[in-house]
């Protein structure tokens, strides 16, 4: 008996071990390409470790793109929807999951209904509406609709507040002449940082990772994401088939979120089980 | 808090609880037995969720009035739009690209049980005390956080039909020629499959590893007793409970899937060979931004959105046959 269960458990160890090489080769691929020269990219049998590795090809799209500019760009539309986006959703949830007031449920229907509407269906007049602001090519139009609160966001808080905040906690607030606000503040907020620091890190991946509306806001090079920059790498800035550059950017576009991940990845993965299970 | 407050007179009160018998009946209550505080509780709260409803309003309802509007109407943003009926309508449904794009939609809708599949293989091996575990389930889950540009550059390279890693290993293993991945028309899909399967597996397994853990081991303990054997234990204790998350998956899964698009503008530039590589919204999108058929665009999007509410309703209304509810 234990030796069979034995048998089996280092079957799956290996079978395991056999997946974790298919998920990783090819992010190590692909950054084995981007540490070769040009001349070894094709070479036959195809070297995992690079010789001789060079960093020239960083340098290289450094150099040709402007992804500073990309990486700010991207950091300030981050930066901007999760303070207040996050601020605001917590708001809202706080109101819809301690307090009762006309229209509630009606309210948070219509919200959820919009989690139907699929962004084609919105992103053409949102558009329009846009360039008659003149927003266009800017990062507005990325920035302002986050700011309103994502529904997303003030249902995971609402399950979370519902169970964590004691009613008593508050009325305790209450009766010590805390305002609602006040109470908020300093009795809502501590209680839910876990849920706030698990929407964070999943909002990052998804402000960091879009690219269908930052490809058609943006146009001037200086002025786009870091996705869209690196998705126009190879018609603005590299030839096409210089994939030891291309390779070069993609690890550039994909390092801040694999470090983000690994700081909060008990947040990513727990979160992502409760929206799981209790959506 | 209430804009007829204070007002006595009968008519404008009946026409507004005929309105908004939930309001009529908040004032009743709140005039009668209703102290301040909680008066102000009310005010406060409505404050609190303005924002969003601004931004549901903004950004949703008037974006999709606006949008089924355009539907009707031809407009290439400098010229005065023209309402041209159900022109669009027609053109749609006699365009063989739209019927292209919608085909391979669906296609890729394959890779959902796919995944599903692998997924729950992987979590169930995980689901053991092992050592390590915790460690493999990073592994397979750096894919799913990965950004989709990058990951797609880098399948682009992996694809390569000459120099590929993937053709390499196919060669050297078989002996044969691997496809030309996204040159040929009948590969474009099956490539996109394969890439959404290794950027997506790791998230489903999470999902199911923690329904695998919420079910109780008593239920296994008392089907060994009755003597079942592990196939049947499989088949009517962990499938039926895992349910709720196959529902998930899968009503998340084709969303995802119809608003697919990044992977198909690196990948399929132009809509790929024959138009193989389009999905819907790639369509929408160069039918908007390419060719500024603002009108139309919408029409196709409203389409869409119809067709995934649909489906989703169908789902949700079919889900209570077989989503196990406690």
């Amino acid at each position: 008996m234990v030796k069979q269960r034995r048998l089996i458990h280092s079957m799956i160890y290996i079978l395991l071990l056999a997946g974790s090489f298919i998920m990783l080769g090819p992010l190590v691929w692909t950054l084995s390409t981007s540490l070769k020269s040009q001349q070894h990219v094709f070479d036959i049998p195809p070297q995992w470790i690079p010789d001789p590795l060079t960093w020239l090809n960083y340098k290289d799209v450094w150099a040709k793109a402007p992804l500073l500019y990309g990486f700010m760009n991207s950091a300030i539309v981050v930066v901007t929807v999760l303070t207040i986006g996050l601020f605001v959703a917590a708001m809202a949830a706080y109101a819809f999951s301690k307090f009762d007031f006309p229209f509630k449920e009606g309210i948070f229907m219509a919200l959820l209904g919009t989690m139907m509407i699929p962004y084609s269906v919105v992103m053409i007049p949102q558009y329009i509406g846009f360039s008659e602001l003149g927003w266009v090519d800017t990062l507005l139009p990325l920035i302002v609709p986050g700011l309103f609160g994502n529904i997303v966001t003030i249902f995971f808080f609402r399950q979370f507040m519902q169970g964590s905040i004691p009613t008593d906690l508050i009325d305790a607030a209450k009766i010590d002449g805390c305002g609602y606000f006040r109470t908020f503040t300093t009795v809502a907020l501590p209680i839910v940082k876990p849920a706030i620091a698990a929407q964070a890190a999943l909002g990052f991946m998804g402000i960091w990772n879009d690219f269908m509306g930052p490809l058609i806001y943006l146009h001037t090079p200086e002025r786009q994401t870091i996705q869209v920059l690196i998705a126009s790498m190879q018609s603005n800035y590299i030839s096409t088939s210089n994939y030891p550059s291309l390779m070069a950017a993609s690890i550039v576009a994909l390092l801040p979120v694999v470090i983000v991940f690994f700081m909060a990845q008990r947040y990513f993965i727990e979160s992502l089980a409760i929206t799981g299970i209790k959506g | 808090m209430l804009r007829w407050r204070g007002e006595d007179d009968g008519g404008t009160r009946l026409a507004a609880s005929l309105l908004f018998p939930a309001a009529a009946r908040e004032e009743k209550l709140m005039k009668n037995t209703t102290p301040g505080y909680r008066r102000k509780e009310i005010i406060w709260s409505l404050l609190f969720v303005t924002p969003p409803i601004l931004g549901f309003l903004i950004f949703g309802l008037a974006p999709l009035l606006t949008s089924f509007g355009l539907s009707f109407m031809s407009w290439d943003m400098f010229t005065p739009a023209k309402f041209t009926g159900t022109d669009n309508f027609q053109y749609m449904f006699a365009d063989e690209k739209f019927y292209k794009s919608l085909y391979n939609t669906f296609y890729l809708l394959l890779g959902i049980p796919l995944g599903m599949i692998i997924a729950l293989i992987l979590a169930i091996m995980m689901n053991r005390p092992l050592k390590g575990i915790s460690f493999f389930r990073t592994i397979y889950y750096i894919p799913v956080i990965s950004p989709i540009i990058a990951v797609s550059l880098l399948w682009q390279w992996l694809l390569n039909y000459d120099y590929g890693i993937i053709n390499e290993f196919i060669w050297n293993v078989f002996g044969v020629q691997g496809p030309n991945w996204l040159g040929d028309p009948n590969w474009v899909k099956p490539s996109f499959i394969l890439m959404g399967l290794w950027g997506g597996v790791g998230g489903t397994m999470v999902l199911y590893l923690a329904g695998l853990q919420g079910i109780p081991s008593s239920y296994y303990e008392a089907a060994q007793v009755d003597g079942a054997s592990r196939w049947h234990q499989f088949k009517h204790i962990t499938l039926p409970l895992l349910s709720p998350i196959h529902f998930y998956v899968v009503v998340m899964g084709i969303i995802g899937t119809f608003q697919s698009f990044s992977q198909m503008y690196i990948l399929a530039a132009d809509g790929g060979p024959e138009y193989s590589g389009a999905t819907i919204v790639y369509y929408i999108f160069q039918e908007a931004f390419k060719y500024f058929n603002m009108g139309y665009a919408s029409a196709v999007a409203w389409v869409l959105g119809i067709l995934i509410f649909i489906i989703t309703l169908f789902q949700f209304r079919f889900s209570k046959r077989w989503v196990y509810q406690e």
